[in-house]
């Protein structure tokens, strides 16, 4: 991680920060707005809403609080616990200090605080969060695959059972609750974050105290739900449906309550990136001259802040079904069962296509790179990532081809389906056009791509079988369309992850990764995700339908298979930790400014980045990938501060 | 190598590739699941043959040629790091595959159209269907009652008699009308092709056409709480006669119950405000 | 110590705090039920007698002590432990006997009124052979779906003199004894439950103790 000691002193800020001060006793350093500060706040604000909600009084309301489930107090709990750890955090001094008449100001986070305390507080430095995203959304990540190991664990056998029915499901609804909720923001968080400024050529986002908003929001969502299980879990899986959330222990809460934060913090996480791209382009960067990957975080930060109302919406009135007995969601007393299951596909759609449209953009972004090539049909890549955000909001109902829907509509959703794997072939095309006839080097980061090719297209074409209306009546609900859906997020999201990680990590911390450790990464992972997910796909066909503890004894021998692979997974997962901690924090080998000879923007920059990124803002020139022109390096013009 | 050799080879190759495979793939689709127990479930197995049969080359294409374009335009020298020809694009190919993505696609879509309306494809269509075989005034009405945990089975036209287990008689035309008690079912009986969503309050209506008698694994398919892995029954398609003589028994056997019910409806709300114990 | 040493030790206090986490997360989880404890049936000579109860409160001591659950008698030591999964014999008789303490409820499905799965048809009620009660007057259900099993319990009235509020609940109190015999089918797992929602409602009244395995859920074990 960058220390403040290798930067040039160039601004005001850094020469202020430039004196160095002298080493304050380690209790000391811990009082101000914090991490600390925040999680001691937390529980403050938590006790005091328990306490609130334990006030609350009415007949029904008493009856479930006997029940050792006072909902009221559980969610007024989370909701002052939260608000808690975020002014604990900081983020209410800003706000306070403007009401006050104080002028508005930005530099004093960017920089503050020596090396590591940056990133335990409010830090508005772009790259500090961008790094802050990767370290906490992969913490979540791991914790989400260990219950993954667990689900496998208890398929291992029909009739002997590692947990029992209610912990199983827990265990399923917070494997996929903990991916969907973080994972939809890991590639925005994170990479984006981090380059999108880097990339059109500004030195910050449109909003940076919102940027840092967002990161600690998802972390204390993350902590929400990990507290279900004080609560008893939930029986519903991620989907969340109602009225079966109704019912149930509180744990269910904790969903809501997670789901909630994730939705405003994607909400704002959209919204800052959209108004980056669209309003702090340098000079010269046309919206033809944009890279791909821009222009994917573009298409997935509209999907994001149009689509995440709709989830809060339909979790609002879960809350109060759940709280104050509400009948929005139960049919016997005026609700509709169709309720929230519109409601939540309406975002869900929306949020598998957040999950799939980054991965196009880093495929697409790393391809001309490690082929040499311009980016083929650059138009077409735009129009088909576009296109696919266009299309996701006309697809949802099939998710409910079999529920009783009107029967009408049953076709016009199988087209709009079926065509939204028209703009999708649109990004394999332009990987096809790049490769072709290219110089291909085979990177660790090329190579995930790669396998992002495979899989989505094992994926994408599974895809179209459940978005027909036939073939969806025996696979809907059943292990084919998890295998599906784990073919595409699992395939396309977590595959380019690791490529984006493996090729801007060394410009993000400054240090290489080791490369025959993160080679053997990715062949066990490739071939063990395959081996896991391939079968799924005849499991389900034979009959298997999801989130079951039990199956017939003659799809045994195909479980444990998957089971075994899975459990590799998990071991490939472990290199990849030993791979991060061994290069990162032991070995720490220098990374050049421009390992990958990439003719983009920010490897024009050196390494580590400089916390005001460019000395001058650079004026664009020409197209973003000019490879096959060999006298142009980089597509920028004026001097962007730093030697490549 | 110029260009065109290339591509030439790379399309002989998906060519001879495509003209193996499919055939293979196709046939062997016949054997997939759910088999054709019944009209709906065969028309399913037709359906996975022709998606099979349309996918397999599409894939074949994308895969013969990253594998060919990978093997073929590798960077041989580890050091150098030279440019590829700068080609941005070519409208032809774009156009090409535009057009031809576009027609398989509006293909598909309108096949499983009228493959869903022909027979109704053994899916949930809810109150009202618009897939209605000809016969559907004709069919026989059995009521699926899901609810916590496990599926019920009511015969309107045989004095609302209801049953723990399920059989239909073959060679009829059967309508379910899936329900539930309580939170979110879903009927799924395996080998008849049919996979019905019970939602509380509502009527979802699938048809099946039997044939020959055939025992099959019935399945709650959507997430209903603690012991939705456990909800699984097995049914029975049965003759005519064996068919009358089974629910004749179970209208004797099950005449107090009965007695209890309510009257058949399409939908049940089992009072909300039931006293607590 | 160097810096490389500092960040071994760094690395090595991370990984064990990691490992503690994960130990208390599987931990915390799996105690959140009462125990797999298991009630075998006890053997007489003409089959296995089980002894259940069904309580309106667990006893106080419990996680949950306000929730209904089953109790059994444990062929072990013939004492009343509160357990859900039972032992039984394959392919033999079962003879069980029920006290219910608990109040009425209503049934969601008057179908299940009726008793299935049973030998005879008929359950005996305080002593006298019946086939179905009054869906608005059940308890409990003791249900075996996979067996093709299900008993309604009948309820204790609103107006009883002397009801049992906690476990352990003495014969002495109001109880209902509901008698009946089934056969078990070869060995396996089964899963039994409860249908009468007994909380507030018709959908919430699934939730709580109904969803629990400890409770109103649990297994059988035929051996």
């Amino acid at each position: 991680m960058p220390s403040s000691t290798s930067q040039t002193p160039n601004t005001e800020v850094d020469e202020l920060v430039a004196v160095s001060t002298p080493q304050r006793p380690i209790w000391q350093r811990l009082i101000g707005f914090n991490l600390v500060t925040a999680v001691v706040l937390a529980i403050v604000g938590w006790l005091i809403g328990y306490w609130i909600g334990g006030r609350i009084h009415a007949p029904s309301l008493d009856f479930f609080a006997d029940n050792g489930q006072n909902d009221i107090s559980i969610l007024l709990g989370y909701l002052l616990g939260v608000i808690g750890f975020m002014i604990g955090m900081g983020f209410a001094n800003y706000p306070i200090r403007r009401m006050l008449g104080h002028p508005p100001t930005l530099a004093e986070h960017e920089s503050e605080g020596e090396g590591l305390a940056r990133y335990f507080r409010l830090c508005t430095d772009h790259k500090v969060v961008g790094l802050q995203y990767v370290v906490g959304i992969g913490f979540f990540f791991f914790i989400g695959g260990l219950n993954a190991m667990f689900i496998r664990t208890e398929l291992l056998n029909p009739n002997n059972h590692a947990f029992g029915p209610n912990q199983y499901l827990t265990l399923v609804g917070l494997h996929g609750t903990m991916m969907m909720g973080m994972m939809t923001s890991v590639i925005l968080g994170p990479f984006a974050n981090w380059l999108v400024p880097l990339m059109i050529g500004c030195r910050r986002m449109a909003f940076p105290r919102i940027e840092a908003f967002t990161f600690w929001l998802l972390m204390a969502a993350g902590i929400v739900l990990l507290t279900t299980l004080f609560f008893g879990g939930f029986q519903t899986g991620w989907t969340g449906y109602q009225p079966l959330g109704g019912q149930g222990t509180a744990g269910y809460d904790a969903y809501i309550g997670f789901f909630a934060l994730v939705g405003l913090s994607m909400c704002l996480l959209g919204l800052n990136l959209l108004v980056t791209i669209i309003t702090m382009r340098a000079p010269g960067m046309t919206w033809s001259r944009l890279p791909i990957f821009v222009w994917s975080v573009l298409a997935t930060a509209t999907l994001m802040l149009l689509a995440s109302p709709m989830l809060l919406a339909a979790l609002l009135m879960g809350a109060f079904d759940r709280a104050v007995q509400t009948g929005f969601y139960v049919p016997g007393i005026g609700g509709s069962a169709y309720l929230w299951q519109n409601l939540f596909w309406v975002f869900g759609h929306p949020e598998v296509y957040i999950v799939a449209l980054p991965g196009f953009g880093i495929v697409l972004e790393l391809l001309p790179v490690f082929t040499r090539k311009p980016l083929w049909g650059y138009r077409l890549a735009v129009a088909g990532m576009l296109g696919v955000t266009l299309l996701s909001f006309f697809v949802w109902q099939h998710h409910l081809f079999v529920s009783g829907i009107n029967a009408d509509l049953r076709p016009f959703y199988m087209l709009s389906t079926e065509l939204i794997s028209l703009p999708t072939g649109f990004i394999f095309l332009c990987a096809m056009g790049t490769i072709w006839r290219g110089r291909i080097r085979f990177t660790v980061p090329m190579l995930f791509c790669l396998a992002w090719v495979f899989n989505f297209l094992i994926g994408g074409i599974s895809g179209v079988f459940l978005s027909d209306v036939p073939s969806d009546v025996t696979t809907h609900g059943s292990f084919f369309s998890m295998a599906h859906f784990h073919y595409t997020i699992m395939g396309g999201l977590v595959f380019t992850l690791f490529a984006a990680i493996y090729y801007w990590g060394p410009k993000m911390t400054g240090f290489k990764f080791n490369e025959r450790l993160a080679k053997i990464h990715f062949w066990s992972l490739f071939i063990a995700f395959n081996s896991t997910f391939g079968p799924l796909f005849a499991l389900g066909l034979m009959g298997m339908p999801r989130r079951v503890v039990t199956y017939p004894t003659n799809l045994q021998a195909l479980n444990d298979w998957v089971s075994v692979s899975a459990y590799v997974i998990g071991l490939s997962m472990l290199v990849f930790l030993v791979n991060l901690v061994w290069s990162q924090l032991f070995v720490r080998e220098p990374a050049e400014a421009n390992p990958w000879n990439s003719k983009s923007a920010e490897w024009q920059l050196p390494t580590p980045v400089p916390v005001h990124d460019f000395d001058r803002i650079p004026v664009f020139d020409g197209d973003p990938y000019p490879y096959g022109v060999p006298q142009v390096t980089a597509p920028v013009v004026a001097p962007a501060g730093g030697t490549a | 190598m110029n260009e065109v050799n290339h591509f030439r080879r790379v399309a002989l190759i998906w060519l001879v590739s495509s003209v193996i495979l499919t055939p293979i793939v196709v046939l062997a689709a016949q054997g997939i699941p759910p088999g054709d127990g019944t009209v709906q479930a065969a028309g399913q197995t037709t359906d996975n043959g022709v998606l099979l049969g349309l996918s397999t080359p599409v894939a074949l294409a994308v895969v013969v040629f990253f594998i060919y374009s990978l093997i073929v335009f590798r960077e041989r020298d580890a050091a150098a790091v030279l440019d590829g020809p700068p080609v941005r694009g070519h409208a032809g190919v774009q156009l090409w595959w535009i057009v031809t993505t576009t027609t398989i696609v509006l293909f598909l879509a309108g096949y499983g159209t009228v493959r869903m309306l022909t027979d109704g494809a053994g899916g949930g269509q809810g109150p009202n269907p618009i897939a209605k075989p000809t016969s559907s005034a004709a069919a026989l009405p059995v009521q699926v009652i899901a609810q916590q945990w496990k599926f019920t089975f009511r015969f309107p036209t045989y004095g609302g008699v209801e049953t723990n287990h399920l059989e239909i008689p073959a060679n009829r035309l059967i309508a379910f009308h899936v329900t539930s008690l309580d939170v979110i079912h879903s009927f799924w009986a395996y080998q008849l092709g049919v996979k019905a969503d019970a939602n509380p309050g509502v009527d979802n209506i699938a048809y099946v056409q039997t044939k020959n008698p055939l025992t099959f694994n019935i399945h709650c398919a959507e997430l209903c709480g603690v012991w939705h892995g456990y909800m699984f029954d097995t049914g029975a398609v049965v003759s005519g006669p064996q068919f009358a003589s089974w629910i004749a028994q179970q209208r004797a056997r099950f005449a107090p119950a009965t007695k209890l019910l309510p009257p058949y409806a399409k939908q049940y709300f089992p009072d909300p405000q039931h006293r607590g114990g | 110590m160097s810096a490389t040493g500092k960040r071994l030790v760094g690395v090595a206090i991370c990984a064990v705090v990691v490992c503690v986490l994960i130990g208390l997360y599987i931990g915390l989880y799996l105690t959140t039920s009462p125990g797999d404890a298991s009630a075998a049936g006890v053997t007489g000579s003409n089959g296995t007698n089980l002894y259940l109860a069904t309580v309106a409160a667990s006893e106080l001591s419990d996680p949950h002590p306000s929730w209904v659950s089953y109790y059994a008698v444990d062929a072990k030591d013939q004492n009343w432990h509160h357990a859900t999964t039972f032992e039984l014999p394959a392919n033999s008789l079962v003879h069980v006997t029920i006290y219910q303490f608990d109040g009425q409820s209503g049934l969601r499905n008057p179908f299940i009124a009726q008793a299935t799965g049973i030998i005879g048809g008929t359950f005996g009620l305080n002593g006298k052979p019946t086939v179905a009660i009054g869906p608005d007057t059940a308890s409990h259900i003791f249900a075996i779906p996979q067996m093709g099993v299900s008993v309604p319990l009948y309820g204790v009235p609103d107006d009883a003199k002397n009801p049992c509020d906690n476990a352990p609940c003495p014969l002495s109190t109001d109880h209902e004894t509901i008698t009946f015999t089934f056969r078990t089918p070869g060995k396996g797992l089964y899963r039994w439950q409860c249908f009468v929602p007994c909380a507030a409602g018709s959908i919430q009244g699934f939730g709580g103790p109904m969803q629990t395995v400890g409770y109103m859920d649990g297994f059988i074990k035929v051996v």
